[in-house]
């Protein structure tokens, strides 16, 4: 847990001093909405909620039901239009735009569409990550055959992801979410366009990550994944929050 | 790192938007050519008046032995009539328009006649009696000619008050239309060049929206996503620069000193040293025009 906690930008509780194990939750949304339109049936509606640090957590439902918008509250790709939005202890309604980037490089992110670059090798494509943000040459030529490594494409590192399987190209992602090791790694349905066998796989992964202490917050509509993982899940339906269950199934009703 | 990473992702959207970035720099050549001509053609008319305007003087010519002038019917200037006028132009009325005064007599004129002519073989049958004196007036400001022709045209023995400022003010005139022209055409040019870099930097940021939508999502700065752009269209503009400055010092070491200079010689031409002098001028308004480009694009389409 020390580890972990080094490698998350330290967040202090100067005002009420609390007990030395006691970490602010991870995400924190107070009594959320968010409207796309005015007059419009709102993508997210009152939604209240905290994640702590190391938590892996399920947001299911049905397409619609804000899955995305809620990861995109999270991102500050979208700004709520009621409530507010704590991202690793940050309050997000206040916090400026040229300091978003900053907050983005504490939150790994996947999709479905892996979203790879099709003229990289897959080492340029990890590596880009860190570029982009300024890392010296010699932590990327560490970093990056290391993390290649945890997500299990080691040796691969010169092909282009048109020569790899959806599921290697999903730990390409998967591994350009977590080269800079952030607190905290969103999956918006990682095993969407995967088949069954490759999704246990992504999963495995994605646990792995949650173990070294990574927050994992994952959307997904794969009821078989969630109930194997007996994982906390939460339930949006038409932007309201539904279910909150620890250890929880895909659906409650059955 | 950072940098040899920007170069490189520099070097992509040029080399990606080939044709564009081309038409960027013609563009700009054309159109800063056109402000550079129309500020060396100020250059010149400045340069123009100051060496004139420091030269030219009223001349008063009197009335020779025949004229055809009502004020010269009586025949030819009297001395007294020359030296009320030269009384005149030294006195109060007058001090504060009148520097210098200098009197040509009609020998004065007859030896500056034939030292000018001196090669001429019909200066030979000219007499000092065919010539005019006149009183040569050089004015504090040479813009104010009316005053001297206001209070000696029409005088008796005045044959007529000339301004030497007559003679070139056409020439300055054309110049200036010119100039005006110039910069008519340079303001729609670098209108034209402006929506040629926003479109550009658009298409740009367009073919690299992938690249810029992961960069957003891992936490690049918007300096940094947004900088190859902006280099992009400052670098295309400022190639764009260089060519006009070239061209305009072709324009001025063989046009006007080669060619002009040779045949129409009475006029102070401008050297290439103007061309260097109006140089970052341009420089500056190319990187202004990419500079305003960007601004206006990249916020639109690279946004965090």
């Amino acid at each position: 847990m020390g580890h972990v906690r080094a490698l998350v930008r330290p967040v202090p509780p100067r005002t009420c001093p609390a007990p030395d194990d006691w970490l602010p939750p991870v995400i924190r949304f107070e009594n959320v909405s968010k409207v796309y339109a005015r007059g419009a049936r709102p993508a997210l509606d009152d939604v209240d909620l905290e994640v702590e640090r190391g938590e892996f957590v399920f947001l299911v439902g049905a397409s619609g039901s804000g899955k995305s918008t809620f990861l995109r509250l999270v991102l500050r790709e979208e700004r709520p239009t009621a409530g507010r939005v704590f991202v690793a202890g940050k309050d997000l309604s206040t916090l400026s735009t040229w300091k978003v980037p900053h907050l983005r490089r504490q939150i790994g992110a996947v999709f479905q569409d892996f979203r790879l670059l099709p003229n990289k090798t897959v080492f340029e494509n990890v590596a880009f990550a860190l570029q982009v943000i300024g890392k010296p040459k010699h932590h990327i030529l560490t970093t990056v055959p290391d993390t290649l490594e945890l997500v299990g494409l080691g040796g691969k590192e010169k092909r282009r992801p048109h020569e790899l399987s959806g599921g290697e190209q999903q730990r390409v992602a998967i591994a350009r979410a977590f080269v800079n090791r952030p607190p905290i790694l969103l999956a918006d349905e990682p095993t969407g366009n995967l088949d069954p066998t490759t999704s246990v796989g992504i999963m495995r992964l994605l646990d792995r990550i949650n173990r070294t202490g990574t927050t994992v917050v994952m959307a997904t509509h794969d009821d078989e994944i969630v109930d194997q993982m007996r994982k906390r899940v939460i339930e949006l339906e038409n932007g309201r929050m539904v279910r909150d269950q620890s250890r929880g199934v895909y659906g409650s009703d059955r | 790192m950072r940098l040899q990473f920007i170069l490189s992702e520099l070097g992509i959207g040029l080399r990606r938007n080939l044709s564009m970035t081309v038409s960027v720099i013609l563009v700009t050549f054309v159109s800063l050519t056109f402000v550079g001509a129309a500020g060396l053609l100020q250059v010149q008319v400045d340069q123009m008046k100051d060496d004139w305007y420091d030269r030219v003087e009223v001349s008063i010519f009197l009335c020779p032995d025949q004229s055809e002038q009502p004020t010269c019917a009586s025949g030819e200037a009297t001395g007294e009539q020359i030296e009320a006028i030269g009384a005149e132009l030294a006195g109060e009325a007058l001090e504060p328009y009148v520097q210098d005064v200098f009197f040509e007599s009609k020998d004065d004129a007859y030896a500056a006649f034939q030292e000018r002519f001196a090669d001429e073989w019909w200066a030979e049958g000219v007499t000092a009696d065919q010539l005019q004196a006149s009183y040569r007036v050089a004015l504090v400001d040479p813009e104010q000619y009316q005053v001297i022709s206001d209070v000696f045209t029409g005088r008796q023995g005045v044959e007529v008050v000339r301004d030497q400022r007559q003679v070139i003010e056409p020439l300055i005139l054309v110049l200036n239309r010119a100039s005006l022209v110039a910069a008519g055409l340079a303001a729609v040019m670098l209108l034209s060049a402006v929506l040629l870099i926003t479109t550009t930097i658009r298409l740009s940021a367009m073919s690299r929206r992938r690249e810029t939508g992961i960069m957003r999502l891992v936490g690049a700065s918007n300096l940094f996503i947004q900088l190859p752009f902006m280099l992009e269209g400052a670098i295309a503009a400022t190639i764009g620069a260089a060519l006009a400055v070239a061209g305009l010092w072709f324009g001025v070491t063989y046009l006007v000193q080669d060619w002009l200079a040779q045949s129409v010689q009475f006029v102070p031409y401008i050297g290439t040293d103007a061309v260097w002098t109006i140089a970052p001028l341009l420089v500056g308004v190319a990187i202004l025009l990419a500079a305003i480009s960007s601004v206006v694009t990249l916020s639109r389409y690279t946004k965090v």
